[in-house]
């Protein structure tokens, strides 16, 4: 819905972007009544198992993240569109703190499983060549350069940094390790109220992720729209000054 | 620690850590906001 000029808020939220964190909010709610109290524990794992409501749901949020940078990359190298570029870059960033949040919870999920925070198992090594490609990302992406230069070189990285989600997934399979296969898959044996809390966890995850983009992607728009004035305020001050320049030489 | 206590500081961490960022971006889309005229905040 287009507002008129004097309605435009000064913050990035919409009716939109409230109904949508009002729903994630409400499901945030459910899904840890669901998970520390309804379910009931493991018969492996025992408690330590509530974890996965957490650690695979922001797993699939970054991953959904980093295929909307590069869909956006690929989109911008083919439409040269401002619009998917903001895109890119937000979904990097939104991407990759979900890419934190999974290592975290994972780490802390592994000592009570496995005994040890950290091993460099095939899917944890993988997963933390990830998070550092796409930290390049954003890095590369704030190198000063043109706008066009600046957007062609990090969507090139981002092209390449995808590479390696799909060595993430497969590694479990790949090769031998101590981090489990698949949750969800046609042979795991998750179900009944464990797998409705999980798909529940994971949805929910999902739309928290929505709501956080829609937003990052307002303040990417909003950061080259100031740049843009800020470079267009310079330029007029320097003809401003070579005009009186031109006057006062004789 | 036992397992609830592992499984507390997960929660905790995550929950923390989302809400935080959700709290600097809301914060800087503000600040960005005021700095642009109405017209230039349409993103669509």
């Amino acid at each position: 819905m287009i507002e008129s000029e004097g309605m435009v808020p000064a913050h990035t939220g919409s009716r939109a972007t409230r109904l949508l964190g009002l729903a994630t909010l409400a499901g945030i709610a459910i899904v840890l009544v669901l998970a520390l109290a309804v379910t009931g524990p493991d018969a492996v794992q025992g408690d330590a198992a509530r974890l996965i409501y957490l650690h695979v749901p922001v797993a699939v949020s970054m991953n959904v993240g980093f295929g909307l940078c590069t869909l956006g990359s690929v989109m911008w190298l083919w439409k040269k569109s401002r619009w998917w570029d903001t895109v890119a870059v937000s979904a990097a960033e939104v991407g990759l703190v979900f890419t934190g949040l999974t290592l975290v919870t994972g780490m802390v999920w592994g000592r009570p499983t496995w005994g040890v925070y950290w091993t460099w198992d095939a899917r944890l090594t993988t997963f933390s060549l990830l998070f550092l490609l796409y930290l390049g990302y954003l890095v590369v992406r704030h190198l000063p350069a043109d706008v066009e230069v600046r957007n062609r070189r990090s969507a090139y990285v981002a092209l390449l940094a995808f590479v390696d989600v799909p060595i993430v997934y497969m590694s479990v399979s790949w090769w031998r390790g101590l981090h489990q296969t698949a949750t969800l898959s046609l042979s795991s044996t998750i179900s009944g109220l464990m797998l409705f809390t999980l798909v529940l966890a994971i949805a929910v995850s999902l739309m928290g992720f929505l709501w956080l983009l829609i937003h990052r992607f307002r303040v990417a728009w909003l950061e080259d729209e100031v740049e843009t004035a800020g470079l267009d305020l310079a330029i007029n001050e320097r003809r401003a000054e070579a005009a009186v320049m031109e006057v006062s030489t004789p | 620690m036992n397992a609830w206590g592992y499984v507390t500081v997960g929660y905790v961490l995550v929950f923390v850590v989302l809400f935080a960022y959700a709290v600097h971006v809301l914060v800087k889309g503000r600040t960005l906001s005021k700095q642009v005229p109405p017209e230039n905040r349409r993103w669509m």
